[in-house]
């Protein structure tokens, strides 16, 4: 990938300075973070990736600039007419119109705050709740293991539609903030196994007796020994699930547990979609397309900096 | 005939770093009933040459760019697959250091026995098992009767290491290559696989390579030694020579600075540096960075692997002064 | 030096020390059904300056007798006392200040340093722990010197671990050891992951070492050819307990307990005309399991010598009873652990050389 690639040939001339000359770079303050961004910024996956999330962002926080039409309001005379016209770009009838003749353009523009914040609230709670737990019982053991991983068992063993289903018709009005919570209570098991598991793995290295030795304390031994080394797993299954977390906000609202018809939002559009597929499919596959797009920038994100953040990788 | 016979052996690899020449032009030979020690450090290509002859070497990225290995005569890598097939396992077997990760955890070790039985002597079921307790029995299994249905991990590690010589044994092969076989067991349990191996072999007259990294195994059971450094062989010498006299600076040095247990000696001799990076392996004599007798003739000219006597060889430009010394 | 405890107190006193991990079954309410008799009552002193070996098989309980010297591990019973104080009983301020003065060289140089900090970091993290040790400002020169006394470029500061070969990895490992100027160091098994002739550069470190900072050391190691050379005494343990202790010339030219000799005598000797000349005890069998060890003495099962009595009656780390008219200066008056203690010649031949 870059150039710093496989440096142990230069250290094999030890005890002897080294006059290759393999670390000319400068050396102050470097930490595994700013190494981290050094390799990440030469890194074309990240720089796709990147732009592709912070053209999401964007769309997210600022939908007018990318649209004027409303996602809401439709003209029926549109009706089923609306073939896409790839040519006009970002106008209102870049990708056609639905079946109720509402610009599947600023739909798309207006649905990605839904879905985005679904994926990312959700994973990144997900992420803290169940990679607290997991920290704790793998670092803890014990009692506390135990009684950690029973629960765990419990939610695990909750069927995810099901689950889904009696969180969400136990709130009369279903919003975005009720489909989060709802995906966090049944999600974070996943997260609190990998995380678990992962601490275990760490937690008998023998960097950890070291530093335990040393008379480290338990917090540092948990954040600068245990984190950074059990983390990658976590990552990688954290943005998988993202996508998932996208999948299953759609699949709830098509099912009209989720999000509900004024809302808009990706998972919506695709089950709107669904009905007109053979006549009109464009209104389907564009939000589709979206959906696809937005977890592969985010897979090839946490693949980047999983990578970036492993020195031996580099 | 000879039994085994390599010659300019040469094996690369091929990695993101460039071509990585493992194996620089090998040549040994082993006759029936003889124990041949490939005596090396880690990155030497000692295992890598076993491999090969194994043909069990992973290609690519691995690959043979030059060299004959004679089986009876007859070279193994011109063989067609199907040939080599034949003679991998019924008549070359293998052992290797890992005895728990070289067996199948989901099948009890008789079934494992017997299968090599079924394979490749089409006995059926009842007689295979028979066969199988006779070889646990052969290799000193206790209660092999009994235990015949037990599954890989609820033996030992020294009792696993006889299920591998078990299996290796099972065709009665010609030639046996033993990979560390005995680097992950504890020293009495060590003194009791190598005792059995041993026996074996004479009572088989089988050949035996014994790869290996520890001076003393070799010292024990070894009729010749070939020591390799850096993908080549360095040294070639019947067992209680190379002892006696070493007629090259590593095999002296190696010997020089292991402990001995029979005195308490002063401080260690240590071999200064590292064993070479195998994708920038030093010009000429690839030990002459970590040489103490090399002159300029060594950072420029490769020496040839010399004949000190009939029987012995050795690839330094000094070897006289070295034997000597 | 043998002659350095006679005229000093011990710097480690550790008696009847012994760790039992329970067996439990159950899920969320679990219950004991047995132990793994790691460590099952051990006693000896560490001198000041001296190194203690301490060797025995895979599964023999050395390595937590480290963890247990190392308060990595709480001891099921027994104390181990560092300058008069036992050290299993601290908790929080007081033991971080003994931590102080006992490190740890660990086995495998791979696993023993975190991969995801650098060298300075690694080597500079017991200054963040102990910042009394060293000002703020002073440690990227501390660790640059500790990396320059192990015998490694000060300019790899910012490297990470995975661009060293295993050795070079070890002795860093070993300056992390040194940086709080211990005056006990534990090595677990320190060379037995490194190349043969890497392996003797870091003997010679560790010698070096030791004389430059007046270190004790307790030397665990499975090899024993590298624990003669470098200890001062030798313990050997057998299934949780030491069976033998004594001088390394006493240990090594004059055994006494049974499972020394075999030991002893299948060390292979890079020799083979040493190897002609010597005698084999081939022991039978293996290791019992310390979850279920025999009674009695433990190596009675796969010993040649076992009696009626030795099932019975577990003999004591004491001079045993037909050496007790031997004068102390007698290589044979040393602490074995068999009610048949003798002497058994040509386990070790001289040397030929």
């Amino acid at each position: 990938m870059t150039e710093t690639l496989n440096v142990p040939a230069s250290a094999s001339t030890d005890p002897q300075p080294d006059p290759s000359g393999a670390d000319a770079k400068p050396a102050k303050g470097r930490s595994l973070w700013t190494d981290a961004w050094q390799d990440l910024r030469r890194n074309p996956m990240f720089v796709i990736s990147a732009v592709l999330i912070v053209l999401l962002l964007t769309m997210v926080a600022f939908p007018g600039w990318f649209t004027s039409a409303s996602p809401t309001v439709g003209d029926l005379t549109h009706h089923y007419q609306g073939e896409p016209r790839y040519t006009h770009f970002f106008g209102e009838d870049w990708f056609g119109y639905d079946t109720q003749g509402r610009s599947v353009w600023a739909r798309m523009v207006h649905g990605a705050r839904a879905s985005v914040l679904v994926g990312v609230l959700v994973t990144l709670s997900v992420t803290l709740v169940g990679g607290i737990v997991g920290l704790v019982a793998g670092y803890f053991g014990g009692w506390l293991d135990s009684v950690l991983s029973r629960i765990t068992d419990i939610f695990q063993g909750i069927p995810f539609l099901l689950g889904a289903m009696v969180v969400l018709t136990t709130f009369t009005k279903s919003n975005l903030w009720v489909v989060i919570a709802a995906l966090l209570f049944l999600g974070w098991t996943q997260i609190a196994r990998v995380a678990r598991g992962s601490v275990i793995t760490v937690k008998q290295s023998d960097y950890v007796h070291a530093a335990k030795s040393l008379g480290a304390s338990t917090v540092r031994i948990m954040f600068r020994h245990i984190v950074p080394n059990a983390l990658a797993p976590v990552v990688v299954v954290a943005t998988t699930a993202l996508g998932g977390y996208i999948a299953a906000e759609a699949t709830l609202s098509y099912l009209g547990i989720g999000l509900a018809a004024p809302a808009v939002s990706w998972g919506v559009d695709v089950s709107n979609g669904k009905d007109a597929l053979r006549t009109a499919p464009h209104i389907l596959i564009s939000p589709a397309v979206m959906v696809s797009l937005t977890v592969l920038a985010f897979i090839m994100l946490g693949d980047a900096v999983r990578n970036a953040l492993d020195p031996k990788s580099r | 005939m000879t039994l085994l016979e390599v010659r300019d052996l040469h094996v690369d690899f091929q990695t993101r770093d460039g071509v990585v020449k493992a194996v620089n032009g090998v040549n040994y030979s082993v006759e029936a009933g003889e124990t041949l020690a490939v005596l090396g450090e880690s990155g030497s290509g000692k295992s890598v040459t076993a491999q090969a002859v194994m043909g069990i070497l992973d290609m690519p990225p691995g690959r043979i760019p030059k060299g004959e290995i004679l089986f009876h005569g007859e070279n193994m890598l011109t063989m067609s697959k199907e040939e080599r097939r034949k003679i991998r396992g019924a008549r070359i077997a293998m052992i290797f250091q890992d005895a728990l990760s070289s067996l199948n955890p989901v099948l009890t070790v008789g079934y494992q026995l017997a299968e090599m039985f079924r394979v490749h002597q089409g006995l059926g079921r009842k007689e295979a098992k028979a066969r199988s307790i006779e070889l646990m029995e052969r290799v000193k299994i206790p209660a092999a009767k009994a235990r015949v249905n037990d599954y890989p991990h609820q033996f030992s590690g020294g009792m696993r290491q006889r299920i591998m010589i078990a299996m290796a044994l099972a065709l009665e092969p010609d030639l046996i290559i033993a990979d560390e076989p005995t680097t992950a067991l504890d020293v009495t349990v060590q003194a009791q696989v190598m005792a059995l191996l041993a026996d074996l072999q004479r009572e088989y007259n089988m050949g035996l390579i014994l790869i290996t990294h520890d001076l003393g195994v070799v010292a024990d059971v070894a009729d010749k030694i070939a020591v390799m450094y850096a993908g080549r062989i360095v040294e070639t010498a019947p067992v209680k020579e190379l002892y006696r006299a070493p007629a090259h600076p590593y095999t002296k040095g190696l010997l020089e600075s292991i402990p001995r247990l029979d005195r308490k000696g002063q401080e260690l001799y240590a071999i200064q540096g590292l064993p070479p990076n195998m994708a920038k392996v030093p010009e000429g004599c690839a030990f002459h960075p970590r040489c103490p007798a090399a002159r300029d003739i060594c950072r420029t000219e490769l020496p040839p692997l010399a004949e000190v006597d009939d029987a012995r060889g050795s690839a330094c430009h000094f070897w006289k002064e070295t034997i000597d010394a | 030096m043998p002659e350095r405890r006679e005229n000093s107190e011990p710097i480690l006193e550790v008696r009847d020390l012994a760790k039992h991990f329970p067996l439990t079954q159950g899920i969320l309410f679990k219950r004991q059904i047995g132990a793994v008799k790691a460590v099952d009552g051990i006693s000896f002193d560490l001198y000041p300056g001296e190194t203690l070996g301490i060797v025995g098989e895979s599964g023999c309980g050395k390595s937590t007798v480290a963890k247990l010297l190392m308060n990595l591990e709480r001891p099921t019973s027994g104390t181990v006392r560092y300058k008069g104080e036992d050290i299993t009983k601290l908790s929080g301020r007081a033991l971080k200040a003994v931590r102080r003065n006992i490190q740890m060289v660990f086995q495998d140089p791979y696993t023993s340093l975190n991969p995801r900090m650098t060298v300075g970091d690694i080597v500079g993290e017991p200054f963040d722990i102990h910042p009394e040790v060293a000002p703020k400002g002073d440690r990227r020169r501390r660790v640059q010197e500790l990396l320059d006394v192990v015998g490694l470029n000060p300019e790899y500061i910012n490297r990470y671990p995975h661009q060293f070969s295993g050795g070079q990895r070890q002795r860093i490992g070993i300056a992390r050891g040194l940086a709080l100027r211990p005056e006990i160091i534990v090595a677990d098994e320190p060379v037995s992951a490194l190349d043969v002739s890497v392996q003797a550069q870091v003997v010679n470190l560790m010698e070096q070492l030791q004389d430059e900072f007046g270190l004790s050391y307790m030397f665990i190691a499975h090899d024993l050819s590298i624990v003669r050379h470098i200890s001062d005494r030798v313990g050997v343990m057998y299934l949780g307990k030491i069976v033998e202790i004594g001088t390394e010339t006493e240990i090594y030219e004059h055994p006494t307990h049974p499972y020394t000799q075999a030991l002893l005598s299948a060390v292979p000797v890079p020799d083979p005309e040493t190897e002609d000349g010597r005698e084999r005890i081939v022991l039978e069998g293996d290791v019992p399991s310390p979850a279920d060890p025999p009674s009695g003495c433990h190596f009675r099962t796969r010993c040649w010598k076992a009696q009626q009595r030795c099932a019975v009656e577990e003999p004591a780390l004491a001079l045993p009873e037909n050496f007790a008219d031997t004068l102390p200066e007698q290589p044979v008056h040393h602490p074995s652990a068999c009610h048949f203690a003798a002497e058994r010649t040509a386990v070790i031949p001289p040397s030929s050389r």
